[in-house]
């Protein structure tokens, strides 16, 4: 290959370092080869009693960070539904749920993870026109700098289409959807103290109650699932007003803190500790309340079943 | 929001010979480039993915 030969990349490398801070640094060429993107995932990631995780099942280009974070969210994602498995505390169809998962963000990241790609290394000319008319335009007009994708920052899937998942019986708007990793919020807990709202989960399953004219009805109801050896922490929230306009700029933690409403109603046997969060809603607000519900919390009472 | 395909230009004839004018002294490829940002310019004005995939589809339409 041509572009290997270093007589060919030492020049490039001056003209890029010229334009930097480090344009009179001293280099060796060490090595060179030419780096291609690809962007790959196995059609599925468990064989049976095999299971692929990180880069055995899937591959993107470098940008926005989603290789290495999706591997870790694989891994978050299996670890407990295997330890429930393994224990005989969960089915083993838990673990499709895993594939099931983990394939659905691959392809989100595969699907974010190109269009920086094809962005960055046009495939056609009209591809290229387009780009370099979204890099003149950047110059001047804000807008067009929303276009400019070196790559997108990596953020949690939400799981729209999980197994684990049973249907809204209310529709609401807002990003806490069933699937959605749990956004934290400023809450007060019953002492007057200041708190954030993931700090208060559990390291097993945790409803969330808003409080209503049913929520004494439910956390009875969850007490029952106790007794048949799921553990569930309960946390009942009250709004606060002056939570209202608070907005968090983006999911602070993502673990596998996937909202999903009973997923035992799916499941013959529960699975047991479990880094999943479940949302339970009680009462029947309207969306708009619903969703600053979910933005602002104030704690009224933290109680455990163990 | 549907697009609108129904005549909407103000001045039909005043914007059509301002877009040629626009392209005077221009190249080919300088054209085209020109054509783009146009293209991106006015996305951005309309905003809404949805109308701007029916004009795309309404645009393609008149390709193979």
């Amino acid at each position: 290959m041509k572009r290997r030969k270093p007589e060919n990349i030492i020049p490039r490398v001056k003209a890029l370092l010229a334009h930097s801070t480090m344009k009179d640094a001293e280099f060796e060429l060490e090595w060179a080869s030419v780096y291609t993107f690809a962007c790959l995932r196995m059609d599925r990631f468990r064989h049976g009693r095999v299971i692929f995780a990180g880069d055995s099942a899937h591959g993107v280009s470098p940008f926005g960070a989603r290789g290495a974070n999706s591997g870790v969210q694989d891994a978050e994602n299996l670890a407990w539904k295997l330890a429930a498995v393994v224990a005989g505390e969960a089915p083993d169809a838990l673990l499709d749920s895993y594939a099931d998962e983990r394939e659905y963000a691959a392809d989100e990241n595969i699907r974010n993870s190109t269009r920086a790609t094809d962005f960055i290394t046009p495939k056609s000319e009209i591809s290229c026109l387009f780009r370099d008319a979204v890099l003149e335009l950047s110059k001047t007009q804000l807008f067009a700098r929303t276009l400019v994708n070196s790559g997108r920052l990596s953020v949690p899937a939400t799981l729209h289409g999980s197994t684990l998942n049973t249907p809204d019986a209310e529709s609401f708007a807002g990003r806490m959807v069933p699937g959605a990793a749990a956004s934290d919020a400023p809450i007060t807990r019953p002492d007057g103290s200041a708190g954030w709202l993931l700090r208060e989960l559990g390291t097993g399953f945790t409803a969330l109650i808003t409080e209503g004219s049913e929520s004494e009805a439910l956390a009875r109801s969850i007490q029952v699932l106790d007794g048949l050896g799921t553990p569930v922490k309960v946390l009942r929230l009250r709004i606060g007003p002056r939570h209202r306009r608070y907005r968090p700029h983006r999911q602070r933690r993502r673990a596998d803190a996937a909202l999903r409403p009973a997923p035992w109603q799916r499941l013959p046997v529960p699975p047991r500790p479990a880094r999943l969060r479940t949302l339970a809603q009680a009462d029947r607000r309207p969306g708009q309340e619903r969703r600053q519900a979910r933005l602002g919390h104030r704690l009224k009472e933290s109680r455990s079943w163990n | 929001m549907e697009l609108i395909t129904t005549p909407h230009l103000e001045s039909p004839d005043d914007f059509y010979e301002a877009l040629i004018e626009t392209h005077s002294d221009l190249d080919n490829a300088e054209s085209h480039a020109l054509n783009a940002r146009l293209v991106l310019l006015l996305a951005n004005h309309i905003g809404s993915l949805d109308v701007l995939q029916q004009a795309l589809q309404a645009a393609r339409g008149g390709a193979r």
